[in-house]
């Protein structure tokens, strides 16, 4: 178990490095100076070399990426040319919104996926089973934004259950900010609860097939028990493949759903980013999810062992 | 009374008629002998008996278990009785239990389900239950995991499982199929213990007649779902009335045709195996410390004669399939030399090994998984024909295809089938074609027998015989089965741990065996012969 972990641990941390190379010098072969940008179209040569010098634009290129790299280490991601401000203050003020917001769908997802998997594995051929995957085929077919729109229709403008966008920030108290992340949770979580099913299906469907199932119900353990208690665990492995791909997608890839919520989120922040060659924020969001992705990857390697204790045992 | 009573038993599934008018009954204490070949519905009439069978299947007749009317009885009734009154044995130990729970967890969960126990008192009693079935806790810790164990020790599992709550009935089905001899010895061991002790019904079902015959009291005897014959196991098989009894009796103890063996004194030989040592590396303790090395084959030496038979037989990781891999070039030998045709193959590449992968080829045990289901016949059973220094035509290919299916006795016409649409029998025809078709001098067969119905294996082990003497082919036959052996080969190698432990002509050996090794597997190997004539100085 130690060599499995050590071994992954070593595996995750060599991704990083070789990571935060390839997103500093991607960044570096870009055209545009980002000391020009800052200082607009009329500004002089000299301004520009003044300003190239002062944030360090001059300096060997090895030199540039320890620097960058030991700041990151230490959190300090430098400033944002756009904003003005730390870049790691903007982070944290985006991060709680996006970081709940994937959590949020993440659970949403699983809770809706298990169960209706379990569902329709059981009943497999049968009418339960083809009504289920028939929504679930509709779930991942239809994209999220028109659930975000239906959302709001329904329960923002009909039934004025919850706010129809913005977010008023955690200090206006909790209840009201989680409010205002439920429907872009739910927006969210539909597509992936879709494609989840189905994994978790599938997985189960050949499980059910293996011979230990038959030696559980021979003991006499009624059907719902011997899936639950003997299928369930053995058909976790790509369900939990497809969860950690999923929450590195929730934690980034939800401009959209942030755009028809007005939510002030990570996947904004990059996006306005990117257009104002604000390069610094660039890499800091890109270098902050190339993290959270290794970690939530080595977290489902992990948890892998945790299931399956042939892959403790295995070098 | 009979314990379990089977009348008028009929079982469809879909369109396809499994079982007809089945009779059979078990009586408490009484080992009943299910015997049949494969399709003949035994393992469905003992899904039927657990109500465990598939979603589209349609029973008819009785089935009444200590007086319970089975097929009326709702799946709580079932699940009542499942694992507390009738427990069951599986055919594959090796995929029985589930890989993510423990050993102590999958004992204990039938205990706790039924008797609604404690957690600590089910463990005890599943300690308890594994300590009786061989598996003490100074070894075997409830903690342990079944990747843990081996295949007998997973087996012993299964029994523990089902005979927890000692049943009154325990159906095993084919218990011992997967395993060597040695083991399936213990295995019927241990059942016929747990039989006497609680005066159990067991329900025996299997294909080896020899098994049934020494550990069943009646037999019935199953072909295409009808009872053929029914009764005492000693009268059913000495007076072999049916003519199917007769048939597969026969047919179990076949040894084909051969003239005298091919004189071996001269010439040169065709395989010399010199101090063939192979070592892997075994598991690390800790990242820091080398991994101790696990020798497979210990300096094994031996040689072969053009077109001599010969049997290497052993238990399960002994090395003989480690050996013969190294013998087919498949694997390096970690010390010592292989020579075939008296040029030495260990270490050589893949261009210069063409001419020897020629002549010698392989025929594994599996026909069903050793083809491409989507590749016809003449593809597959042409494949070898790539060692040929020229390549062939499209219709020479056909023609030496044609000629080698003809040589197994299949059609020409065959060679545009699909693998599918042969029977077990046929595709390890289909196998021994594809071997032949290079003139290979020497076939390494695998278990070729072990996967087949006994009159198929006779009709197999006939061609087998019949190629040799005609082409002239070496065999090598990887066995645990010694009627193989004796059946087919001229000598036997014993391995055991690795070593060859003794050799000899195959009567000498197998009639006395010196080696504790060979007079394990001997004694343990079942025998027809032997088990009638003790089963009829039992029953009179």
């Amino acid at each position: 178990m130690t060599t499995y972990l050590l071994k992954r641990l070593a595996i995750s941390l060599a991704t990083l490095v070789l990571a935060s190379i390839v997103v500093f010098a991607v960044l570096e072969i870009l055209p545009g100076d980002p000391a020009r940008l800052m200082l607009g179209m009329n500004a002089s040569a000299d301004q520009v070399e003044l300003l190239r010098n002062q944030m360090g634009l001059n300096a060997p290129l090895a030199l540039r990426y320890l620097h960058w790299a030991s700041g990151l280490l230490s959190l300090d991601f430098g400033r944002s040319y756009t904003y003005s401000v730390p870049v790691i203050d903007l982070v944290r003020e985006r991060l709680a919104v996006s970081l709940p917001l994937a959590l949020i769908a993440l659970a949403l997802s699983t809770i809706i996926a298990i169960p209706v998997g379990l569902f329709s594995a059981s009943r497999r051929g049968r009418a339960g089973d083809t009504i289920s995957m028939g929504a679930a085929q509709l779930g991942v077919a239809v994209p999220n934004f028109w659930f975000a729109l239906m959302l709001i229709y329904i329960f923002a403008v009909w039934l004025r259950l919850v706010p129809a966008g913005g977010f008023p920030g955690w200090s206006a108290g909790v209840w009201p900010a989680l409010k205002s992340l439920l429907l872009p949770a739910i927006a969210l979580a539909l597509p992936q609860a879709a494609i989840l099913a189905r994994v978790t299906r599938s997985a189960l469907i050949e499980v059910l097939n293996d011979d230990y199932i038959r030696t559980a119900r021979a003991k006499g353990l009624p059907y719902r028990a011997v899936l639950w208690r003997h299928a369930l665990r053995n058909a976790m492995i790509p369900v939990l493949t497809i969860l950690g791909l999923q929450f590195a997608f929730l934690l980034a890839g939800t401009i959209i759903i942030e755009n028809v919520f007005y939510l002030p989120g990570l996947g904004r922040l990059v996006f306005q980013a990117i257009t104002q060659r604000d390069l610094i924020v660039v890499e800091s969001v890109v270098m902050l999810l190339v993290a959270a992705v290794i970690a939530v990857n080595l977290i489902v390697d992990l948890s892998y062992a945790v299931v399956d204790p042939r892959l403790r045992s295995r070098q | 009374m009979s314990l379990l009573e089977i009348e008028n038993l009929s079982l469809t599934i879909g369109e396809t008629q499994i079982l007809k008018d089945m009779e059979l009954s078990v009586a408490p204490g009484e080992v009943m002998g299910l015997v049949g070949e494969s399709g003949s519905g035994k393992s469905m009439t003992a899904l039927t008996v657990m109500q465990l069978l598939p979603y589209a299947a349609r029973a008819t007749g009785r089935v009444s278990f200590d007086g319970i009317d089975i097929l009326a009885a709702s799946e709580d009734q079932m699940c009542a009785l499942r694992g507390d009154d009738i427990g069951m044995v599986f055919q594959e130990p090796m995929t029985a239990l589930n890989p993510v729970k423990t050993i102590g967890e999958q004992v204990a969960e039938g205990i706790r389900w039924h008797t609604k126990t404690t957690r600590a008192a089910a463990e005890e009693r599943a300690r308890k239950m594994l300590d009786r079935v061989g598996l003490p806790e100074a070894k075997f810790p409830l903690s342990r995991y079944p990747h843990e164990l081996s295949g007998g020790q997973r087996q012993r599992v299964v029994i523990a499982i089902a005979c927890a709550l000692k049943p009154k009935l325990l159906i095993a089905d084919e218990p011992t199929t997967a395993l060597d001899v040695v083991l399936q010895a213990q295995i019927l061991d241990l059942l016929l213990d747990l039989v006497a002790e609680s005066r159990m019904g067991l329900l025996l079902i299997s294909h080896d007649l020899a098994v049934v015959t020494e550990m069943a009291d009646r037999i019935t005897i199953l072909r295409r779902g009808e009872v053929m014959e029914a009764g005492d196991t000693a009268r059913t098989l000495s007076e072999q009335l049916h003519p199917y009894t007769r048939q597969l009796a026969q047919a179990s103890m076949h040894v084909p045709a051969r003239a005298r063996p091919h004189d071996t004194s001269q010439g040169k030989p065709l395989l010399q195996v010199e101090g063939v040592t192979r070592d892997y590396p075994g598991r690390r303790a800790s990242l820091f410390r080398r991994a101790p090395t696990i020798r497979a084959v210990d300096d094994v030496s031996l040689s072969m004669a053009p077109g001599q038979s010969v049997a290497l037989v052993g238990r399960s990781g002994c090395g003989k399939s480690t050996l013969a891999r190294m013998i087919l070039a498949l694997d390096k030998p970690s010390a010592g030399t292989i020579r075939f045709r008296g040029e030495t193959v260990t270490g050589k590449g893949e261009a210069e090994l063409k001419p020897a992968r020629r002549d010698m080829q392989v025929v594994f045990q599996d026909p069903y998984g050793s083809f491409d289901p989507r590749q016809k016949v003449e593809k597959l059973v042409a494949e070898p024909l790539h060692v040929l220094d020229k390549k062939p035509t499209r219709a020479e290919r056909r023609e030496m295809v044609a000629h080698a299916l003809h040589e197994v006795g299949l059609d020409q016409r065959d060679m545009d089938k699909y693998p599918h649409e042969f029977s077990g029998g046929q595709r390890q025809r289909l196998s021994i074609a594809r071997a032949i078709i290079t003139r290979p001098k020497l076939v390494v067969a695998d278990e070729p027998v072990s996967a087949l119905d006994v009159s198929i294996r006779a009709q197999i082990l006939d061609l087998f015989a019949e190629l040799n003497q005609k082409l002239g082919i070496a065999y090598l036959f990887i066995t645990h089965d010694l009627t193989v052996a004796r059946a087919i080969t001229d000598e036997v190698l014993v391995m055991h741990d690795g070593k060859i432990v003794e050799r000899g002509k195959t009567n000498e050996v197998l009639d006395h065996p010196q080696s504790e090794a060979a007079r394990a597997l001997v004694t343990a190997a079942p025998d027809l012969h032997r088990a009638i004539a003790k089963r009829m100085q039992e029953q009179g």
